[in-house]
Order: structure tokens, then C-alpha cells, then sequence
């Protein structure tokens, strides 16, 4: 039985699955509970300076899309960070991590962009006996507004600045939370490590509006009549975060800058995906709010026997495994010929990759009197499509070309030379070799 | 058990009225709008959907399906409605496992095809409920049609020639129209006289005339409608019943199954409706499965279905009979009656087992007998009194595709005529092409 104990900056948690700061964490109630069904910790709701506590709207602050029998793809909110006190929210940090103190507790924080606002708040934060502090940049609603948030985390020089006033008022880990909103990721992960940030995390939520109600014409949710954009996540948005991540994992300015793990994260096989890319934990929000803390068992066992199926013995066995085969297009092999391969057996006969081969693709795939679709080498490109339509699982294949093969569809012979698009005769920029 | 199943011979009110009332419920009960959108989800929207071809109307089944999935049963509504204007009924009654669902991928994929008919049926209930009715006619174009019979086939030809702008005057023999979906379907696949309802919703689209209690032969002579119509389309079904031609079998407690199932159909109480304890219905078709489902409801204590051949040969679905065995009744195959007992009524039934090579059927010697107090016929009906001019082969009358006879400006189709399959949808194709094509005559003639 494969070790799921993690470390993560000197935090050790029993398994790399913490629950992002959200509703899940907003106070002790929710947080002993999901310890109690097994999370490995959590990253405490965010909170704010001392004062009157932000307010919330009263209408509705979530939105989402659905897919089949009402599954939940991604959620969105106009929720701003915690309304409570934070006195009161310090107080059950406090206990809750002396009852627990195997689990990660870490708290998210968003003050103003001023150095006293966080020397003020720092101390207080240490004093909870908490593993360590994440700093929301992310946050696109509300708080953005008023100067914090993504409005930090969009200009890179905020966030090395923060960072450091972190580094230098608090002495545990600092971990920077990244908001996706922003053209490169890589500028705000390197800001971060400038500022000495122990780690990054990501992503926040993405700006978004979720639907229009057609009746109305308001966006949804909707308050009084008006909509406002909110953050989008839930597995809608794990391909988005994926890039992001292995963006920072493979980027030399951040190599080796410990990342945990956000966005859409909702079975353990797309905690182990992340994890690949370079995530030492996994943060979960969307998942939970969906189906409660119950799916962590599913998490925790779903790895546990992955992990022992490949014989990995804990975590940083796999952790990063997947980052040295993320490359730039001009690199990928263009001597790598594939064709579509559908197997007969398994052939419902739905034609749908005949429909979308023949009229968005390369009218590839044939159609006979008896409704047996077949594939058309001469034509096929192999570009996935009638792979990712089919709806029976491996019915149709890709199946590479062997090495001396000719491909039908250009009459030449697969090459065992590699050949990128930087190598191509077709590239203006390829110098001749001399 | 209760004293009213074991009642002897034939006796009424064997269950109570709730007890009836739950028997005769809807089948299938009608989706709510997750459930039709659930189920919605499961179309692959198919190249070309070989349940389209399945569907004897050709409604474009993946289309619709996809209306209700965005939310617009209405749009839905009218794609089936445009091809099947009784798309309500036949989402009842159609032997969907032998038609669209057949030919469902996802019953090759995995032996569960999505449920076209019930998807059809919560799609067009939600337009015939809210009373609209989504069609207009075109111009009057003052040619007058005259249609004998009011069941499915001449119903959907009266609604496409009214739609073009013809007059259509439908002559019914029986005080009600809607032919077997009225008088034959059974009860717990249109429940809440959906067939009456139905039909008033189809003559909301205006231009239909609807003479009832008035019979082809009696009342109207073919002869004079082609002569004062322009147009004339038969649809009168098949109103005959095949004889058994045993000993015994017109004694009391014989009935035809038909006129039982009218019967049933008809009554207001069913504790009125009187029925065997032991029950034998002789026949292999939809007519006998739903004579003796329903003998069964009625709380007949054992009914039998005795069919001559195997069960591959029987017409009725293996769904159909499946529903029947799951009912309580006892599906007999391979045996024949050869007489019928008792002094005035019927007692009991004699059969002999039956054999069949090569694809001939015959007796093996040995027979045996059951007790019985009612005996339901079901071995088919037939054309009845047709006029002699009109061509007929193998009972029925001779037609093109279109629904043309050999004599001039007469259409028939639907049970009564050639190339359907008995069944309400092919009865509503069969109507729908003969309008399409007697329109096509009528404008291109300009007779008048
Ligand atoms: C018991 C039973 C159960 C069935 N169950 C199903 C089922 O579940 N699903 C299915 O798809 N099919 C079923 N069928 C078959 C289906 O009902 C018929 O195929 C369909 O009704 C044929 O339609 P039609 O319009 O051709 O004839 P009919 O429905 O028979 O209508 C003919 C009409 O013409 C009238 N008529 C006849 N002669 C004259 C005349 N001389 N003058 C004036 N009017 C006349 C009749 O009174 C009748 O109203 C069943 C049939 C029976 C008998
Ligand atoms: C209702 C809601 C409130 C959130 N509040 C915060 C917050 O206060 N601080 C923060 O850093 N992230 C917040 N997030 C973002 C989540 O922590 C997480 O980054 C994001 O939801 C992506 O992960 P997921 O796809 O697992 O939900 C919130 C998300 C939701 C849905
Ligand atoms: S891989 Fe693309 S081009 Fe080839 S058959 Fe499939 S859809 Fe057509």
C-alpha cells in the first residue's frame, strides 16, 4: 500500500489533498468535519484586515453549467472573501489546528496593498500555530475592485512586493495564489519567486458569466436585475489550469518552485494529472461543494491504488513525472504519422464520425450501403476528431504508422528521422544545413 | 385471495374499483421534464439515424429529440407532428422494440435504446395539452374528398387534405370516430380517452366534415361518393373476424376478442364488465395478447394464450409477450383447439399439439383438454364488403404506393389495403401519402 503522507514546504499533511480556501473553510464547523472525513488540510477561507467584515450580496452567488442528467461542469460565484470577523475566524484557526495537528492548515489572507496592513495582520496570523499563510491574488470579483485580489495578481511587480513584505513579517511558508486571469502565467509565478515565495498556487477563478436568462436579459446569477462577472471553476476549467501549472513547471525562471494544485480537481485521477505536472499537493473547491467531503475517501483510495498498480511508493515517486514531455508545437515530431483505426467489433454505427470527418474534417471516413464506416488512409490526417466524437470508448483508435510504412495519404515512407517544424523545409526561418 | 377472482364461471366486479383503476393505469407513465431531458441526453444525434428509417413515418426522431434537449418540446412537437399528425397516439401504441428502438444504436450498444416512444409522447403531450393546434390550411382550394372510415388511416388523410386547402368529409359507420385507437387499443396504453381527445385536436385544424353512424353500403354507397366527390380514400379497416372452424365454438362464453376489447373500451364502470375465471384466448397476435392481458386485470384467475405455432412464428413482440407473462398469463405455444365442450356454454377447450416441418403445420395425434369458462377468439380479422369494382388480393385491396386502387380517383390504405403492417403508424403513412397524392392529382388535373 502505496505512502500518501505528503510534504509540501515542510508541512506535512497524510495525504496531498487539501481543500482550497472557499466555502468548505470558512470556519471551524466545516473545517473539523472534513477533517474528520479525511482531508489531508486546508487553506482557511480567506480573510481580511481588522474591521467591519466585507458583506456579501443577499440574491444568489452561484451560477453553472450542466451537462448530462444536470452534472455539474463548472460552477461560478460573486462570493468575496470571508464576512466573518477575523478575530473570530483566528480564534477557531487556533483551536481547530491544535486539535488536528497532522493536518495542513494554512490561511489565506488579502489585505491592502500596503506594507502596515500586513505587518499588522502577519503576527496574529503566526500566533494560531498555522502551517503557513496563502496570499489570494486571485481573487476577480468584488475585492478586485478595491485594489486586492487579481488586481495584485495582474501586475507582477505587486506581487514580488507583497511577497516579500510576507517573507519579511511572517516566518512560515508563504505560498502565492495566482489568478488565471492574465495573459502569461509565467510573469506572476517568476514575480512570486523574486519576491522569495516558498511556493505558488493554482488557479483562482476565472472571470466569467456563466448565462444569460432569456426572459430578463440579465446575466445569472442575477441580483435585482443585474449580473456581475464572476469566478469560474469546477471541471470546466482543469484544462486551463493544467497548462498553467506545467507552464510554471517547465519555465526555467521557476524551475523547481513547489506548486500546489488547483482547478476542477474533482476524481483522483485528475489529482494524479496535476500531481504529474508538477503539483507536490492538490487543492479541491468545486468537487466538494458539489458532492460534500464524503468524495475524499474516493480521492485517497483512487490514488492509493493507482499509485500501487505502478508501484510508486509515495508521491514524489510520480510528482513532476509528466513536465519533461510538455514541449512547444515547433518541437513536436513531424515524421510521427498516425491513422484513424475504427474497430468493427465495437462499432455501434452511429455515424457520427462519418457526420464530422466528412463535414469538418478531411472527408476521411466512408459510409456503405450496410452502414459499415470504414477509414480512407488516402485522406486521413489523423487528426483525433472521429476518436474524441465516437461514443463508444477505444472504438476508434489512433494507431501510429511503423517506421518504413508508407502513408497513403502523401505516398511517402514513415521516416525514422525526427523532424520538427524548426527542422522543416516549409519553415522561412529553417537555415539550410551545411 | 380474494373471494371475486374465484368466483365460478362468468362474474363481474371480481376486483374492486381501485383495484380496476390501478390495473388499467398508464403503462408507461409519462416523463417529467428531467426525465425527458435525461433521456433526451442519451441521442448520439446519429449520421443519418437508422431509427428514422425504422419509423414507418419517417419522423426525423434524432431532430426532435434534440428540441427537447434545448428545452423546446413545442419545436419537438411539430417535427413529429409534421410527419405523424397521430405522433400522440402512435407514442402509445407503436411496438417501438420492433421500430425506431430496434433500430436504436444504443440497443445494438448495449441493449437499452434511448425512449423514442416515451420522448414522443412527453413532447407531443405537451402541445395537444396546452389546446393549441400548430397548423394552419392553405387556400381553400374547393375540391371536396370524401373519406370512409374515421381510424388512424383515414384521420391522418383527412388532416393533410384539410392542411392543403381541401374540403374532407369523413363518413363514419360507428357513433364515435378514431377506429381501433377508439374501439381496439388497449386500455392501459390510452388511458384518459386520449383517443377522443385526440381526435378533436387534429379537426381543430377546420375543413373536416365528420358524419358518424353513417356505414359505406347502408347509409352511403361508394358509386355516388365518386360521383358527387372529387376524391374518394377508403380507410375502412378491417371489420371482419376469421371464423374458427372447430365443433362447438359458438356456444356461449365464445366470443371474439375484438368485440370483447370494444366492450372494454367502451364501458364506463369496469365492475360492470363481466369476465371468466378461467380464460383461453385462442390466437397469436397484439389482439390476443391484449385480450388476455386485459382478462387478466380484469381478475380472471388463470388466462391462457394457445398459439398453433412456436413462439418465433407468434406476431405479437417478444416485448408484447413478455408483458403478458409478466401480467399472470400462460403463453401456450404449439397447440391447436380442435373442439370446444359444454352443454349451452363453454366448458372446456380440447387442443392437439402441433407440429411444423417445413414450414407446414400439423397435428401430432395427441391432445389434451383445459377448463374453461370464456373463450376469446384472436385468429385475425379481414376485409369486410368491399365493393366488387375494387380490386383486392389476399383480402386486401390492391394498391399503389401512394395508395392508389384500379378505380379511378379511389385511394384506399391502412389495415384495409395492401402494403401496411396493421399497425396504427403504418395506417397514419399510408392516410398521409394517399392525401400527399391525391392532392398531387387534383392540383395538376384541375378536375372538378
Ligand atoms: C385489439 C387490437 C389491438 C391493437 N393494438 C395495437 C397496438 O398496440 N399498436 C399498433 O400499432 N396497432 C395496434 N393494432 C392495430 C391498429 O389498431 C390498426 O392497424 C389500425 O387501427 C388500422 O387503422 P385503419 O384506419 O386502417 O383501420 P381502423 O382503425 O380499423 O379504422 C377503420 C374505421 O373504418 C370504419 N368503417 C369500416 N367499414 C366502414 C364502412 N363500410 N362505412 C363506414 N365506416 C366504416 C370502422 O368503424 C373504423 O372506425 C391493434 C389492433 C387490434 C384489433
Ligand atoms: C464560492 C467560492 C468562493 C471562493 N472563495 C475564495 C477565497 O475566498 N479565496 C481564494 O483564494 N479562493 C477562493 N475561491 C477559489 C477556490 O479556492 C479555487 O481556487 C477555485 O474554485 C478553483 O478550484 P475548483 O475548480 O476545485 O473549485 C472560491 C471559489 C468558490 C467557488
Ligand atoms: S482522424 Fe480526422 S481525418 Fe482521420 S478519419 Fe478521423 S476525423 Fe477523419
Amino acid at each position: 500500500m502505496a505512502d500518501l503522507t505528503t510534504e509540501f514546504l515542510g508541512i506535512t499533511s497524510p495525504n496531498p489533498f487539501w481543500l482550497a480556501s472557499a466555502p468548505p473553510t470558512d470556519k471551524e464547523y466545516n473545517v473539523r468535519r472534513a477533517f474528520e472525513a479525511g482531508w489531508g488540510g486546508v487553506v482557511w477561507k480567506t480573510l481580511g484586515a481588522d474591521g467591519p467584515p466585507v458583506v456579501n450580496v443577499n440574491g444568489p452567488r452561484y451560477g453553472a453549467i450542466h451537462g448530462a442528467d444536470r452534472r455539474l461542469l463548472g460552477l461560478n460565484n460573486i462570493e468575496l472573501i470571508t464576512d466573518r470577523p477575523l478575530q473570530t475566524n483566528l480564534e477557531e484557526i487556533a483551536r481547530v489546528k491544535s486539535d488536528y495537528p497532522d493536518r495542513a492548515v494554512v490561511v489565506s489572507l488579502m489585505v491592502p496593498c500596503e506594507e502596515g496592513a500586513w505587518k499588522d495582520i502577519l503576527p496574529r496570523v503566526a500566533e494560531t500555530g498555522a502551517d503557513g499563510i496563502e496570499l489570494n491574488f486571485g481573487c476577480p470579483h468584488g475585492m478586485s475592485e478595491r485594489g486586492m485580489g487579481s488586481a495584485v495578481g495582474q501586475v507582477p511587480d505587486y506581487i514580488e512586493m507583497v511577497t516579500r513584505w510576507c517573507k519579511t513579517h511572517y516566518d512560515r511558508p508563504v505560498i502565492v495564489k495566482l489568478t488565471p486571469n492574465i495573459t502569461d502565467i509565467r510573469y506572476p509565478a517568476r514575480a512570486a519567486r523574486n519576491g522569495g515565495a516558498d511556493a505558488v498556487s493554482l488557479i483562482n477563478t476565472i472571470s466569467s458569466i456563466t448565462s444569460v436568462n432569456l426572459d430578463t436579459f440579465s446575466p445569472e446569477p442575477s441580483i435585482d436585475g443585474k449580473g456581475s462577472h464572476g469566478g469560474y471553476c469546477g471541471p470546466a476549467v482543469k484544462p486551463i489550469a493544467m497548462n498553467m501549472v506545467a507552464e510554471i513547471a517547465r519555465d526555467p525562471e521557476t524551475l523547481g518552485l513547489p506548486i500546489s494544485g488547483i482547478g476542477g480537481i474533482t476524481t483522483w485521477r485528475d489529482a494524479a494529472e496535476f500531481m504529474s505536472l508538477g503539483c507536490g499537493t492538490v487543492q479541491v473547491c468545486t468537487a466538494a461543494m458539489t458532492y460534500g467531503f464524503k468524495i475524499i475517501d474516493e480521492l485517497t483510495t483512487g490514488l492509493n491504488r493507482w499509485m500501487d498498480d505502478k508501484e510508486f511508493k509515495e508521491t514524489s515517486d510520480f510528482v513532476g513525472r509528466a513536465v519533461g514531455n510538455v514541449t512547444d508545437w515547433q518541437y513536436l515530431n513531424l515524421n510521427y504519422i498516425a491513422k484513424a483505426r475504427i474497430d468493427q467489433e465495437k462499432c455501434i454505427q452511429c455515424g457520427r464520425c462519418y457526420a464530422v470527418c466528412e463535414d469538418t474534417s478531411h472527408q476521411a471516413i466512408s459510409i456503405s450501403q450496410d452502414r459499415k464506416f470504414e477509414v480512407i488512409d488516402e485522406e486521413c490526417v489523423a487528426c483525433n476528431l472521429c476518436v474524441e466524437v465516437c461514443p463508444v470508448e477505444r472504438c476508434i483508435t489512433m494507431a501510429p504508422l511503423p517506421i518504413g510504412a508508407i502513408d497513403r495519404r502523401t505516398g511517402t515512407k514513415v521516416s525514422d528521422r525526427y523532424l520538427n517544424w524548426t527542422m522543416h523545409e516549409n519553415n522561412p526561418l529553417t537555415k539550410v544545413a551545411e | 385471495m380474494k373471494p371475486g377472482s374465484i368466483a365460478s364461471g362468468i362474474s363481474r366486479a371480481r376486483l374492486s374499483l381501485e383495484e380496476l383503476h390501478q390495473n388499467f393505469a398508464d403503462l408507461h407513465s409519462p416523463f417529467n421534464q428531467h426525465e425527458a431531458v435525461v433521456a433526451a441526453d442519451r441521442c448520439y444525434f446519429c449520421y443519418d439515424a437508422p431509427c428514422i428509417a425504422a419509423c414507418p413515418t419517417t419522423i426525423d426522431i434524432p431532430l426532435f429529440i434534440r428540441q427537447i434537449q434545448t428545452g423546446q418540446p413545442e419545436n419537438a412537437a411539430q417535427t413529429i407532428f409534421d410527419q405523424n399528425i397521430l405522433g400522440g397516439m402512435c407514442a402509445r401504441v407503436c411496438p417501438t422494440e420492433t421500430l425506431c428502438e430496434e433500430a436504436c444504436v444504443r440497443h445494438m450498444a448495449e441493449e437499452r435504446p434511448v425512449e423514442i416512444g416515451r420522448l414522443q409522447r412527453y413532447a407531443t403531450d405537451r402541445v395537444m395539452q396546452s389546446g393549441v393546434h400548430p397548423y394552419i390550411r392553405a387556400t381553400h382550394t374547393n375540391k371536396h374528398i370524401a373519406v370512409v372510415g374515421a381510424g388512424p388511416a383515414g384521420l391522418a388523410c383527412a388532416h393533410r387534405l384539410a392542411l392543403k386547402g381541401h374540403d374532407v368529409h369523413i363518413m363514419e359507420q360507428k357513433p364515435k370516430a378514431g377506429g381501433l385507437n377508439e374501439y381496439g387499443i388497449a386500455a392501459y396504453k390510452t388511458v384518459d380517452d386520449f383517443a377522443a381527445t385526440e381526435v378533436d385536436w387534429l379537426m381543430q385544424i377546420g375543413g373536416i366534415q365528420l358524419t358518424t353512424d353513417c356505414m359505406m353500403g347502408r347509409d352511403v354507397f361508394l358509386d355516388d361518393l365518386l360521383k358527387d366527390y372529387d376524391a374518394v380514400f377508403l380507410s375502412i379497416g378491417l371489420g371482419g373476424v376469421n371464423a374458427l372452424p372447430i365443433q362447438g365454438e359458438s356456444k356461449d362464453g365464445s366470443v371474439n376478442a375484438v368485440d370483447f376489447i370494444a366492450r372494454l373500451r367502451q364501458i364506463d364502470d369496469l365492475t360492470k364488465l363481466p369476465i371468466g375465471r378461467n380464460v383461453v384466448v385462442i390466437g397469436g397476435g397484439m389482439t390476443a395478447v391484449d385480450a388476455a392481458v386485459q382478462a387478466k386485470l380484469l381478475g380472471a384467475e388463470h388466462v391462457t394464450i394457445a398459439y398453433r405455432r412456436a413462439r418465433e412464428a407468434m406476431s405479437a413482440s417478444r416485448y408484447e409477450q413478455d408483458l403478458a407473462t409478466s401480467r399472470g398469463v400462460r403463453l401456450m405455444f404449439n397447440v391447436q383447439p380442435v373442439a370446444v365442450y359444454g352443454n349451452d356454454r363453454v366448458a372446456a377447450v380440447e387442443f392437439e399439439y402441433m407440429q411444423t416441418d417445413d414450414h407446414q403445420l400439423r397435428g401430432t395425434g395427441e391432445t389434451f383438454q383445459i377448463e374453461v369458462d370464456q373463450v376469446f377468439k384472436a385468429i385475425g380479422q379481414n376485409l369486410f364488403d368491399v365493393p366488387v369494382n375494387v380490386a383486392v388480393t389476399d383480402g386486401k385491396i390492391d394498391v399503389t404506393d401512394t395508395g392508389r386502387t384500379n378505380v379511378p380517383n379511389l385511394w384506399a390504405g391502412g389495415d384495409c389495403a395492401r402494403g401496411g403492417d396493421d399497425l396504427t403508424v403504418t395506417a397514419v403513412a399510408a392516410g398521409r401519402d394517399a392525401a400527399e397524392d391525391i392532392h398531387a392529382v387534383l392540383m395538376v388535373s384541375g378536375c372538378s
